[in-house]
């Protein structure tokens, strides 16, 4: 009896037509619980390092998290993975929503998508008739448009899509998967686009175990009203209406101007009626008490929900107000273009225009506004036309293509993606790790544990780490020893990047979402899931056994199989570096020291590769000697990853004691800038 | 008040502007309705269930009620704050013209009994957003003479409109002569 999976995967083949439902290895499960882990296994077996992205043999991955669709409240994701075109490295993209629990219920851990249909196919998943349909009559269609008709031809309203737009059609690199209230970004569209498959419609009615329903029933119960009334827990941007945080420090245009002070009280007020005007409602995911999707109906579009920081990226990108974002998102979503790239890509080609590196002849009828402009280009990106073909494939490939000292305006790119759009003074230690090392390709997915800023008052900072449920103990001392305006010692800042990029990998194997857990730690200090209290979630649901440090320890063997991947496909040291300008005052010295640190303490090579040592003793040694057969490793690397001990100068009973969440009737992103900054 | 008595009327009170369309009501409803309790929380099996449609912002739980062999003949629109919903959008009755409340196994009628023996029904309890509230009326009424139909009783019935008496009992004697 398997217990909080369903035990099963789907795999469909596009270009035989071939589908299959096949039982998974509970082994598997106890060595990376699910998700993102047991994807990046799938693409480490199957998908070797010469398979082009675009190659029939590129798989793509939808996996439910481990606990998704079990009581466990906020835990509802949906993660894709696959080999992005744009990186040439592994991609994982997550989305929320209602899909993975739906998946779950028609009986699937997985849909595990192989080749290439000859034409635009969906698939139709109904718990176990799953069949792959003509999608002729759907080319060319929103995102949500195709969701809508699906569920109408199909002729039930609670089937769950998760779709693409034009853009993933005409395969943009920054083309999205769009599900109802959320998206799947970062490269994971391009490649369904390119498998040729327009949307999966699921529909399950099926039961799925858990090892000890009553237990986990009652203890869920009480942690969905505890999340509910936590400050800490959900997206504080969807309900507040202050945003100078993101106004004032990160970048407007093509990542250009920081615009200080540019926050107030007249333009939050303005903001804030036009919002309520439009906003129907705030939503939550599937079996989620928070509110952190705005539903919105801009005036002359369709209604549509938005989530997270794309309610900045779009007007700031363009140098206009929150209207612009509103009405262009309205496009946006239904083509299929995510938030982060699709603006930049934008900003960016304006920028060329007005440095006269693109010209009248590159863009005919080019408009004088910037807003405008953005239209323009927007509709120029999704079909493709014009200096549209080129920004399809993303700033770092455009830039080349372009040529004639394009290059240098394309400044905003790790490992050839595009970054959050933020500029700072100078350079902060955890975070140039973090920028590094990722191989999540975005910061806001790799960061979010520890906090963003030390806390002045020595006795208030006292306070906030005596009452820190979440940390390990090291985390108290470094956070102690942080005065404001300094970095964390390099031992401070290697473990801080450790620890973020640790949870991340914990909730993309579990499904839970990063705004109760990995995300939300880093505002507050305080989240709804965290180390010490997601292994008895995990217990009561799965039946498996595990604490603290085993928890790090699958999070630990996942982190190392995806660099694995990575570096089978040629990652290294070199491309592990923030664009230039990301600060303007650098440490070359001190950073290559922290480059050092960072990988002597994960057990790699001065070169970033996970050592024999490593792998072996994280029972990856089937990695080892794949890595050794073809020269990226000697063997003789002896080095291998410091132990990270989450129980040290705390006791499980202490813990026990205190494993429920921070309690605080007010806390704001308003109030934390002001009293951090 | 001669031969009245005093009766409880237990209501939930849905409202539509609060409910951020989390699903953890059909969560709850499916976990308490399992036998053994809670070892199940597959929606399909809950007695309340959301009806969605985010294009039109409708998001609004109903309640299983009565089993009725027939689909109605309504099909009226409302319009509330300019926004339409079709008569079914509130409509809790168990009918053959859509695929909602039926036991997914057998396809057999399920109805919400408001969690006799909690406090609260379930749904109520985990609705931290408030959009169900549950409030307790007593009214004065005459004292009901009807039978109230068990859940095997209700199944059979619903069987029976199916399939017609004769079939049902034929089919009952071929399986007791196994």
């Amino acid at each position: 009896m398997r217990y909080g999976e369903t035990g099963y995967n789907l795999e469909i083949d596009l270009s035989r037509g071939n589908i299959e439902r096949v039982e998974t290895d509970p082994g598997l499960t106890e060595q990376h619980l699910g998700g993102n882990g047991t994807a990046a296994k799938i693409i480490w077996d199957r998908v070797s390092p010469e398979t082009d992205a675009f190659s029939p043999d590129n798989l793509l991955i939808f996996s439910a998290g481990l606990l998704v669709g079990t009581p466990v409240p906020g835990c509802n994701r949906t993660m894709v993975d696959t080999i992005s075109p744009q990186t040439n490295f592994f991609s994982h993209s997550i989305f929320g929503g209602y899909f993975g629990p739906e998946l779950k219920h028609a009986g699937y851990d997985k849909i595990i998508i192989r080749g290439k249909a000859p034409e635009l196919v969906y698939l139709w998943i109904h718990n176990d008739k799953v069949e792959i349909r003509d999608a002729s009559h759907l080319k060319g269609k929103g995102a949500q448009e195709t969701a809508v008709m699906i569920k109408e031809e199909l002729k039930d309203q609670k089937i769950q899509v998760a779709a693409i737009g034009l853009a993933g059609e005409n395969r943009l690199f920054m083309s999205t998967i769009e599900h109802c209230n959320a998206s799947a970004a970062r490269g994971v569209g391009v490649v369904m686009g390119d498998k040729r498959l327009k949307a999966i419609a699921v529909r399950g009615t099926k039961d799925f175990q858990v090892a000890n329903p009553e237990e986990l029933f009652k203890l869920c119960l009480k942690h969905s009203q505890d999340m509910q009334a936590s400050p800490f827990v959900g997206d504080l941007m969807a309900i507040e209406w202050n945003d100078a945080f993101h106004h004032d420090n990160f970048s407007w245009g093509n990542v250009r101007v920081r615009r200080k002070g540019y926050w107030n009280q007249e333009l939050e007020d303005r903001w804030k009626d036009y919002t309520l005007k439009i906003r129907d409602r705030l939503q939550g995911c599937y079996n989620c008490p928070k509110n952190c999707h705005l539903v919105v109906k801009p005036p002359g579009r369709q209604r549509y929900m938005l989530k997270c920081y794309g309610k900045g990226t779009w007007h700031m990108a363009a140098f206009k107000e929150v209207d612009f974002t509103f009405d262009i998102l309205a496009l946006s979503q239904e083509y299929g273009v995510d938030s982060y790239a699709a603006p930049q890509a934008i900003a960016y080609a304006i920028e060329l225009y007005e440095a006269g590196i693109l010209t009248d002849q590159d863009l005919p009828d080019f408009p004088a506004d910037s807003g405008d402009r953005f239209y323009y280009l927007l509709e120029k990106l999704v079909r493709r036309e014009g200096v549209g073909d080129i920004l399809a494939y993303g700033l770092y490939r455009a830039a080349r293509m372009i040529g004639n000292g394009a290059e240098k305006y394309e400044h905003n790119t790790i490992k050839k993606f595009e970054q959050v759009p933020v500029k700072l003074g100078k350079v902060n230690y955890p975070y140039y790790l973090m920028y590094c090392t990722s191989d999540k390709m975005a910061i806001n997915q790799t960061e979010g544990s520890y906090p963003q800023d030390p806390i002045a008052d020595l006795e208030e900072r006292q306070k906030f780490a005596d009452e820190w449920l979440s940390a390990p103990k090291r985390f108290q001392r470094y956070f102690m020893e942080w005065e404001p305006r300094s970095n964390p010692s390099v031992e401070a800042s290697v473990n801080i990047c450790d620890w973020n990029e640790t949870m991340h990998y914990v909730d993309d194997a579990t499904g839970l979402c990063a705004f109760c857990s990995s995300f939300r730690g880093q505002f507050g200090g305080s989240t709804a899931y965290h180390v010490y209290n997601i292994p008895t979630f995990i217990n009561l649901a799965t039946g498996l056994n595990l604490d603290a440090d085993d928890l790090w320890q699958v999070a630990r063997r996942n982190r190392n199989l995806v660099r694995a991947i990575n570096v089978s496909r040629g990652l290294r040291r070199i491309d592990e570096k923030p664009p230039e300008d990301h600060w303007k005052v650098r440490e070359p010295e001190k950073e290559q020291e922290l480059l050092d640190e960072y990988y002597k303490f994960k057990g790699w090579t001065n070169d970033g590769i996970p050592t024999k040592a490593t792998l072996d003793k994280l029972g990856l040694d089937y990695v080892a000697k794949e890595l050794i057969k073809r020269g990226i490793l000697t063997g003789d690397e002896d080095n291998s990853y410091t132990e990270t001990p989450c129980y040290e100068g705390k006791s499980k009973e202490e813990i026990e004691q205190f494993s429920s969440m921070r309690k605080s009737a007010q806390f704001t992103l308003t109030d934390y800038l002001h009293k951090n900054k | 008040m001669d031969g009245q008595v005093k009766q409880k009327i237990k209501t939930i009170k849905v409202d539509l502007d609060k409910c951020n369309g989390c699903r953890a009501c059909e969560i709850a409803c499916a976990a308490y309705h399992a036998t053994p309790k809670y070892s199940n929380f597959n929606p399909a099996r809950s007695r309340v269930r959301m009806v969605i449609d985010e294009r039109n912002d409708e998001w609004v739980a109903i309640r299983a009620t009565d089993y009725t062999k027939a689909g109605c003949d309504g099909r009226r629109t409302y319009t509330i704050n300019g926004k339409e919903y079709s008569e079914c959008s509130f409509c809790g009755s168990v009918c053959p013209t859509r695929d909602l409340f039926k036991e997914p196994d057998s396809g057999l009628p399920l109805k919400c009994d408001m969690c006799e023996g909690e406090e609260v029904p379930m749904c109520v309890q985990i609705c931290s957003r408030d959009a169900l509230t549950y409030e307790e009326k007593e009214v004065h009424e005459e004292p009901a003479e009807t039978v109230k139909l068990n859940e095997m009783e209700i199944g059979l019935k619903s069987l029976i409109d199916q399939y017609g008496v004769q079939k049902l009992t034929d089919t009952f004697a071929r399986m007791l002569q196994k």
